[in-house]
């Protein structure tokens, strides 16, 4: 089997009150994921304006992914639900424009998840490597 | 430009054994802005934070960058480093190399080459933070306690000790909780009662203390410091005030065959009734499920016989609305149903019970007046077989039982057959275990006493099967030490039953937006460090609503937490959270969508006078937040469709900057 040496730019956005404390409880645990992830703390999943997602796309990012607290769980109450339509209507605006649905996802991981934080991850970078560079939005300009 | 300091921690090994921390400090320090870059072994410490303090003081730094552990570990530290070097303390961000780099890559190049790219992000948006300032808001000087059993219960007290009022909200008509129903209590064997209802009568007594029995919480409104709660007090169609718990309506209702859950329906009550004789409050309650009055009009005895005039067949459900600066939670565990244990015949058989209806059997006051007898035909068992872990440490039957270990039947479980041995020695006692956990202090010895002194028969191994049979009861297990099967003819059998969480538990969670586990227990801000508060400020866990426990550890804990609602309650003003939603006034269109989606109805609009650029003046409506409700969710600055609103710690450039920093 060839080595796919192709590494993905992964864009973690994490909720400071569930997900983000998942990504600490997986690395209490010594749970490992790619180092291709890199993770951005908001105070809530519904922090994350359309525009970095786009931005992170634009800068070369392969793939980007939103967690948040579970339905119901979410630390303001409902920030995940506004969270869940307006990222519905965004991947499905950005998979008409090329970026493959594939690249983007949101998913809720709790503070005591610590395991699904990283296998998600895993999941997810292989997702992404396996479908490649992304070269849709990307904005030579920023390129140096 | 702003003048950056970063500052990268070993962490001892956790970090510096997977990124090469010298080759981030030097890495950074030709990233722009920043003037000053260096390594420590621990950054925390004393020597660490005086470091970063002669560096701020040194260079002139107005951005510090450190590179360490978590920011929910250490932030606080490193921003009140800063205040004590003269800056504003949110002129701090950290870069987590540890938990989400070091930790969680193997290799030093990947986790070098990682750290660095956080450490960037870090840089990029510290050169964007402006110094903010919390605001402040009062405190109001008194605690709920929601559950009343022994955890609610010792908090209540420990806080109304330290001079504060306290209101305990309980959904049985009395308090007590678990512990109420138990005979006697491991290690010491001492009754549950007698140590019990002591401090159930000091409640009653302390006058900071309210009760609100037979009520619930239905609402939570607001934060830490000013929390408002709505309660609901259930209609007991009773005078509470009026009642005073003579017992007359409880005697002469006519509707007597209702299971009485105290005893866990092994005897019956009244429609009216008082769950047990020491109660608190000591007053009566209706049942509406099965009053005549209340369902057919027809009746009316307990309303005759009452002296104190205190039945009230038309009471109806009140609510309160009550203000608090903390909340304690303390709604502790039931055991689960063993319904779905088809294996153990609990649902064929009366004489399979559950430890607690064990307890009921065994206590002066149950329904045998602590005499052991079988349930099917109250005749003395010979032979009774216990099994443990039911329910359970059973990761394969998780539709049914739990993955965790329960931590109290192997102590109850010695308690039990050991008490039995004492009072009836003719008795055959068998234990059924996976292995005995005994880690307290004088828990094993209590254990081998069981064994050695009062000959109890431990098997290690499961019970596969119970079968009813003309009157005996069938097992079948096996012996996993001398690896044989085993069939004993037992007269009763006693399941030790997995302890969950009250199903009441998580839609209280929803409403206080406090953490639970995956086993909806309750989760502390932090599993060692801050173990009695919840993640969310001003809310507390006390007892079995955060994981199992035994009395001591409940008491501990509830202890613990009364301690910390103390430590809140004294202060007279809390600062709050200065990141905060603000709306640039010039780019507000007024639409009002931002108000829509603001969860906490921080956001008013006002009529604004403008000055334009030919020197008229416009009124226009604009948006006003309230920093003082403002929770800092950041909900409306996404709504905001003219870009106007903006949180501060968290703006969109900062956030922009990052992006841009990890995508290079
Ligand atoms: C069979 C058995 C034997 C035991 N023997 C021993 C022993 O010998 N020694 C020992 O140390 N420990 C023993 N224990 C453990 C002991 O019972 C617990 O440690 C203790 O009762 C925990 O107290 P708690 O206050 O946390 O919970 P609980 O006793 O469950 O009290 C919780 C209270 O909160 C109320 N509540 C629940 N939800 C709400 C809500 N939403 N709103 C308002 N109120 C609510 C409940 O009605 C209850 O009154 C035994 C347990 C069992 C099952
Ligand atoms: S940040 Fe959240 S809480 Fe604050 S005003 Fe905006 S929506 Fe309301
Ligand atoms: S959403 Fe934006 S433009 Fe509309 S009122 Fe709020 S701040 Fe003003
Ligand atoms: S705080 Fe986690 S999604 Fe809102």
């Amino acid at each position: 089997m060839q080595v796919n040496e192709y590494k993905p730019l992964i864009v973690a956005f994490c909720c400071n009150w569930c997900s983000y404390a998942g990504a600490d409880l997986a690395g209490n645990n010594r749970l490992n994921y790619p180092a291709d992830v890199k993770i951005i703390r908001v105070p809530c999943s519904c922090r994350v304006n359309p525009m970095f997602i786009l931005r992170a796309f634009q800068r070369g990012a392969d793939g980007v992914i939103l967690c948040g607290c579970h339905p119901g769980d979410c630390h303001y109450t409902s920030g995940n639900y506004y969270t869940r339509r307006r990222m519905a209507l965004l991947f499905s605006m950005l998979d008409y424009l090329g970026i493959e649905k594939e690249r983007t996802r949101v998913e809720w991981v709790s503070a005591a998840e610590g395991a699904k934080f990283a296998a998600t991850m895993n999941d997810f970078v292989e997702t992404v490597a396996a479908l490649g560079e992304n070269k849709r939005l990307e904005d030579l300009r920023c390129k140096k | 430009m702003k003048r950056i300091g970063v500052f990268v921690c070993h962490c001892g090994t956790n970090i510096a054994g997977t990124v090469d921390v010298k080759a981030v400090a030097e890495a950074m320090k030709h990233e722009p802005g920043v003037v000053f870059s260096t390594d420590y072994q621990y950054m925390c410490s004393q020597a660490g934070q005086e470091m970063i303090k002669a560096a701020v003081k040194e260079h002139r730094l107005d951005g510090i960058v450190v590179c360490s552990c978590s920011p929910r570990m250490h932030e606080a530290t490193f921003r009140k480093t800063a205040a004590a070097a003269g800056l504003n303390s949110y002129m701090v961000e950290i870069a987590n190399i540890r938990e989400q780099c070091s930790w969680v890559h193997k290799e030093m190049p990947i986790g070098t080459e990682k750290a660095i790219i956080l450490a960037k992000a870090a840089v990029a948006k510290v050169s964007l933070n402006a110094p903010l300032t919390p605001g402040e808001s009062p405190v109001t000087k008194r605690a709920l306690v929601i559950g009343g059993g022994i955890a609610g219960i010792q908090t209540a007290l420990d806080i109304a000790d330290a001079g504060f009022p306290v209101d305990i909200v309980e959904t049985k008509p009395t308090i007590g909780g678990k512990m109420a129903q138990l005979d006697k209590t491991f290690p010491t064997l001492d009754c549950a009662a007698c140590i019990l209802t002591p401090k159930m009568v000091d409640v009653a007594q302390n006058e900071k203390i309210r009760i609100f029995s037979y009520s619930e919480v239905t609402d939570v409104k607001g934060f830490v410091g000013n929390f408002d709660v709505t309660i609901k007090r259930k209609a007991r169609y009773v005078n509470e005030t009026l009642c005073t718990g003579c017992g007359a309506c409880t005697e002469k209702c006519p509707m007597k065959k209702v299971p009485n859950e105290f005893n866990l329906g092994m005897d019956n009550r009244h429609a009216v009734y008082i769950p047990f004789a020491q109660a608190v409050p000591k007053v009566a309650t209706i049942d509406p499920n099965h009053c005549l009055m209340l369902k057919s009009g027809k009746c009316g005895l307990c309303s005759k016989v009452c002296g104190a005039g205190a039945i009230d067949y038309k009471a109806k459900d009140e609510f309160l609305e009550e203000r608090y600066g903390a909340i304690v939670v303390a709604t502790g565990f039931n055991p689960i149903s063993m319904e779905k244990f088809d294996e153990f015949a609990y649902a064929q058989s009366k004489d399979v019970i559950t430890s607690l209806e064990l307890e009921r059997l065994m206590n002066a006051a149950g329904p045998t007046g602590g005499t052991l007898l079988r349930p099917s035909d109250h005749q003395h068992p010979h032979t009774i077989v216990f099994v443990q872990c039911v329910g359970s440490r059973c990761e394969a039957c998780a539709e049914k039982g739990k993955e965790y270990c329960s931590k109290i039947c192997c102590m109850y479980t010695a308690k039990h057959a050991m008490l039995i041995r004492d009072k009836y020695p003719d008795t055959d006692v068998y234990v059924f275990y996976i292995d005995v956990r005994t880690p307290g202090k004088n828990f094993d010895e209590f254990y081998r006493r069981a064994v050695e002194e009062y000959g109890v028969h431990y098997i290690k191994g499961m019970v596969g099967k119970v079968t009813p049979e003309n009157g005996v009861l069938k097992v079948q297990g096996s012996d996993l030490i001398d690896n044989r099967q085993l069939h004993i003819d037992a007269d009763l059998v006693v399941l030790a039953a997995a302890i969950e969480p009250d199903k009441s538990a998580r839609p209280l969670a929803t409403m206080l937006t406090a953490s639970m586990d995956t086993n909806d227990f309750f989760t502390e801000a932090h599993p060692k460090l801050r173990p009695v508060e919840s993640p969310t400020a001003g809310v507390f866990l006390s007892g079995t609503c955060q994981g199992p426990k035994d009395i001591p550890e409940t008491v501990s804990q509830a202890g613990a937490a009364a301690s910390k609602v103390i430590g809140l309650l004294c202060k007279d003003k809390l600062l709050g959270n200065p990141c905060v939603a603000h709306s640039d006034e010039m780019m507000c269109n007024g639409c009002s969508t931002c108000e829509k989606v603001c969860p906490y109805g921080a956001i008013t609009y006002e009529d604004k006078e403008f000055r334009m650029p030919d020197r008229t003046t416009k009124v226009r409506r604009v948006a006003k937040v309230n920093e003082a409700v403002c929770q800092g969710c950041g909900a409306c600055t996404v709504a905001c469709m003219s870009g106007a609103m903006d949180l501060k710690g968290f703006m969109n450039k900062q956030i922009m900057a990052e992006v841009d920093a990890i995508c290079k």
